[in-house]
């Protein structure tokens, strides 16, 4: 196996598009190559109408980002409408926005210093949203939550931060999920620490196996100290939702060998198969009681980026932090005084995210369209992923685990040798989406860029709504073509 | 629960203790949010809930903040950022068209025609080009690269992370940076966090705060003694000195960093805050290149600015961007995958940034209550300056420079001996007491000198000149009357 510690050295050009880093490990032979497909990539490719260059496709469908809008998924009215009244409060005059929307960004307003949404807020957040997420967190678990405990706050780097030291010898580890989303192993190589993988199982459709943690430990133990485990649930690419079994075995070990829990949760509002459920961390850990659930440590990601808002763009979040040290927590908020103050608009996507306008509202008019977006849209996803799940696993030389929350599809790709060996400098599923691209105008992202075990090969899509039957119908094309090719 | 966990070593009770966290965060401190505005904010609490006091509100004059002091936002930005947020806004007539045009160009630029989709992690390309014009015709047709501009949230963010690319070596190869005293407390923060060694060069008080290169020469020997310093950090206009400096005086500071191989970088976030006659903004990028190639091909240097300050006081919306000059490609790469981690900068700060880098111009609808709601911001601004140095100067014991930029004065204040042996009884830096004092009598929150960093034994406090004029005004004789009352009782 592999270790991500301390991004370094190479960067070079491959292929038309992707960016390959090459980053050392502490196994001598093993070496792993990760991609900088998305954000890196030329607009070159992914244009259409560039003159003089004669395309097998029309449109491309761009299905690689972990970006609902992005991908074609339509902004909520009810957001928007409140945002723009925050940002322009002349728009509270007109006669133009449902009254219901004018309440709630006066509302707003009355809660931002001079009553702009370009004053600085508290570095935490917007007290009174603080609260609305203390009191969404505390309905969601059953458990009560603190606003103390809660920082509206971009991502995991900060708490990272805390746990990591570039000057720490030995280095400090986090156990990380393989699959998971790139940019942890990366946040933690940057920090100085080093990125331990633990495999989550396909055959049992992407379950974190205790087992598996126990090795992962071990064998992260002989070239770092590890101090955290990092869960990503709802599953990023994987998509599968944790049994409360697996919670508990995960809780128990974190307890066992003294490590910080690291939950991120940002696809806790996407579930789409009836037979699972999301528990949150935090409720899990009240659910087997105390001592663990007075002692355990545990910080909670979530985010406005996903789920039926998808407003990535806002760059709204917040963790929980749980049973922390008090010593500690002074310089904890030192760390977050960092940030001058979290984006507000982004704190207004969050307000709302937990604070929708509920059904029976008063001030709710008949042609009020919020209840029939977020039902059309939950709906849409839930068809679409079944769609997926049925398209793939109908084709040869391709499987696909259940999808049962999250944003993706990472289905299997079953290479034959051929196609394996088919381009010596790129990895085989980088080689098939560019392929996909170059062909289809269909855009997804390998596995490679996800991590997974040695041999086997993935990509990832999303199904979000746009151009999912035309994305479907290329990608069967093209499959069926490329493994006729390559048998 | 047993006492020894599975490898059978006694167990050790929490994770994350002082012992086991990030030992440099011990040392990050950040004033301008610090004891003193926590305290702020417990007295608004007991106004709130109905506790009598000498005042009746807590004016936060700590903070940089222009719309929390009531400064109104600039109607075309908002109109522009509104319609990027509701599209629906675009059929509504009560918006002007070159409102609407950007805004629309701006939305073609975002994933799905939505600011709530991620952007590439440097920047929306379209905004980068933008910067880049706007660079250029600042700086009267030197050429700017878009590949070189990184759009950020906040420049805060550009600093930090370009600090993270710059801090390498152990012990006496440590990374070592340099920052003037006084200085915005991010920049000890972040050096603190990255556990580089800040290396403190002085600005000169009694000649307006401005910077000496033979200071800057001495600080970089000593330095050398103990760390390799790599970076030279300057603000101008200043934080929270308000001085503006010189052409000349930018050129020694070129000429220096070239000759001791230092990467510049140049803090100009309130480049469009200057009121002093005779002073004026000229970008380090600009100085740089009328210097020769010799210069311009060689010194690596970055530039910062923000939607924040200047005239549109926006900072809630985290806008802003660094322009990288001769950095080595292969670092470069590094900084791009840097960025990328924490995915991209809020797209409505991006968009913001774009307006304020691509403003209506003369033959455009809105351009006449444009420029008069800028002048009219900064023309305030300039008078508050001169007032604020006026009614400071008055005080015996009170010295101000003249604010010749940005948005704050910084006074030295001569507290009484008496005060300054009550202040160590209580274990406080002396001019934090005198500031808690003001803050309990008056209900007036600044921020300590301390907090900056200040020539031993000198006191300061900083205050920000937002509050509406009247109200400065009231505040500044209160400042006055307190500092007199002050030095009587521990005299």
């Amino acid at each position: 196996f592999y270790f991500w510690s301390g991004i370094s050295v190479g960067v070079h050009e491959r292929g038309p598009f992707f960016v390959i880093l090459t980053c050392t490990s502490f196994s001598p032979a093993a070496q792993r190559v990760f991609l900088y497909s998305r954000r890196l990539l030329t607009p070159r490719l992914l244009k259409c109408d560039i003159q003089g260059e004669k395309k097998p496709y029309k449109d491309v469908i761009d299905v690689c980002w972990g970006d609902p809008h992005g991908a074609g998924m339509k902004p909520l009215t009810f957001v928007r409408q409140v945002l723009a009244a925050c940002i322009y409060p002349q728009l509270l005059d007109g006669g133009n926005l449902p009254m219901d929307v004018k309440r709630r960004a006066q509302k707003l307003l009355r809660w931002c210093d001079g009553g702009s949404v370009g004053s600085y807020t508290n570095t935490g957040g917007i007290l009174e949203i603080v609260e609305n997420l203390a009191q969404f967190i505390s309905q969601r678990d059953g458990v009560p939550a603190h606003p103390e405990n809660i920082w509206i706050h971009p991502g995991s780097q900060t708490i990272l931060t805390l746990l990591l030291s570039s000057e720490a010898t030995p280095k400090r580890g986090v156990l990380v999920p393989v699959p998971g989303h790139s940019t942890v192993p990366l946040s933690v190589a940057a920090l100085g620490g080093v990125a331990a993988p633990y495999f989550l199982d396909e055959e049992r459709g992407w379950e974190l196996r205790a087992d598996e943690l126990r090795r992962a430990l071990a064998s992260a133990r002989g070239v770092c100290r590890p101090v955290a485990l990092y869960v990503i649930n709802p599953g990023n690419p994987t998509g599968h939702v944790q049994s409360r079994k697996s919670m508990e075995e995960v809780i128990r070990f974190v307890a066992e060998n003294n490590l910080f829990l690291l939950a991120d949760e940002v696809y806790q509002g996407s579930v789409y198969d009836a037979n699972s459920e999301f528990v949150s961390y935090k409720k899990r850990l009240y659910e087997l009681g105390p001592p663990l659930a007075h002692t355990l440590e545990l910080a909670s990601f979530h985010s406005a980026s996903k789920g039926l808002l998808g407003e990535c763009g806002l760059r709204g979040g917040y963790v929980e932090l749980l049973n922390m040290d008090p010593v500690v927590m002074p310089y904890v908020e030192r760390l977050f005084h960092l940030i001058p103050s979290p984006p507000v608009t982004g704190q207004i996507a969050l307000e709302l995210m937990v604070e929708p306008p509920q059904p029976g509202d008063p001030m709710l008019d008949g042609s009020f369209p919020f209840p029939q977006e977020t039902e059309h849209t939950r709906r849409t996803l839930v068809d679409n992923v079944k769609r997926v799940l049925q398209v793939l696993n109908r084709l040869p030389a391709i499987s696909c685990q259940p999808v049962r929350g999250g944003a993706f599809a990472f289905p299997r790709l079953h290479l034959t040798t051929k196609a394996i060996r088919k381009d010596a400098g790129m990895q085989p599923d980088m080689f098939y989406c560019t392929k996909l691209l170059e062909d289809t105008g269909v855009f997804v992202s390998p596995g490679c860029e996800y991590g997974q075990k040695e041999g086997t090969y993935h990509i990832r899509f999303g199904f979000l709504p746009k151009h999912h039957l035309e994305l479907l119908r290329r990608l069967s094309a093209f499959h069926l073509k490329f493994m006729k090719d390559l048998s | 629960m047993s006492q020894t966990d599975v490898t059978g070593a006694p167990r050790r009770g929490k994770v994350l203790t002082l012992d086991t966290m990030n030992p440099n965060i011990k040392q990050v401190e950040y004033a301008v949010r610090g004891a003193i505005v926590q305290r702020a904010v417990k007295i608004e609490k007991e106004l709130r809930e109905g506790a009598k006091k000498p005042f009746t509100e807590v004016i936060k004059a700590n903070i940089g903040d222009a719309h929390a002091m009531g400064q109104k936002p600039i109607t075309f930005l908002r109109q522009v950022l509104a319609m990027c947020a509701y599209p629906e806004l675009l059929k509504d007539d009560a918006f002007p068209k070159d409102a609407k045009q950007r805004a629309q160009r701006i939305l073609e630029a975002c994933g799905g025609h939505s600011i709530g989709a991620y952007s590439a992690s440097q920047g929306i390309e379209c905004i980068r080009q933008d910067v880049s014009r706007f660079i250029e015709k600042r700086d009267g047709g030197i050429p700017s690269n878009p590949d070189n501009i990184f759009l950020s949230t906040g420049a805060s963010d550009a600093i930090v992370t370009l600090l993270k690319l710059m801090v390498s070596g152990e012990g006496r190869t440590r990374t070592g940076v340099m920052i003037s005293i006084p200085q915005y407390p991010l920049y000890s923060a972040a050096i603190a966090d990255l556990g580089a060694v800040q290396v403190s060069y002085y600005l000169d008080e009694d000649k307006c705060w401005s910077l000496d290169v033979a200071e800057l020469r001495r600080a970089l020997r000593a330095a050398r003694e103990h760390c390799h310093p790599r970076v030279l950090c300057i603000i101008n206009p200043g934080n929270p000195t308000g001085q503006v400096q010189s052409r000349q005086c930018i050129e020694d500071v070129i000429r220096f960093a070239k000759e001791e191989g230092l990467f510049l970088m140049a803090d100009e976030v309130y480049q469009d805050n200057v009121y002093a006659e005779g002073c004026k903004f000229h970008s380090f990028k600009k100085v740089l290149f009328e210097m020769g190639p010799e210069y311009s091909s060689t010194v690596e240097l970055a530039s910062f600015h923000s939607t924040s300050k200047c005239y549109m006081g926006e900072c809630g919306f985290r806008g802003g961007y660094m322009e990288i000059v001769n950095m080595d490609p292969a670092v470069k790469a590094q900084l791009v995958k840097l960025v990328s981690v924490r995915l991209c900068p809020p797209v409505p700060g991006q968009a913001l940034l774009d307006l304020v880098v691509n403003p209506p111009q003369p033959d455009e609808p809105s351009y006449s209550s444009f420029m008069k709601e800028r002048t009219a911001v900064l023309d305030a601004l300039a008078k508050k300056a001169r007032m604020t140095e006026q009614i400071f100067n008055k005080v015996p014991g009170i010295t101000c420079n003249p604010v010749q930029g940005a948005m704050y004065t910084f006074p030295r204040i001569t507290l009484p001996p008496k005060a300054i042996d009550k202040a160590k009884e209580e274990g406080q830096v002396p001019d934090m007491f005198y500031c808690m004092r003001l803050l309990e009598e008056e209900g007036i929150c600044l921020v300590p000198g301390s907090g900056f960093g200040q020539r031993e034994g000198t006191f300061h406090f900083r205050m920000t000149i937002l509050p509406p004029a009247e109200k400065l005004e009231i505040v500044l004789h209160k400042i006055s009357a307190f500092h007199q009352r002050f030095t009587k009782e521990f005299s």
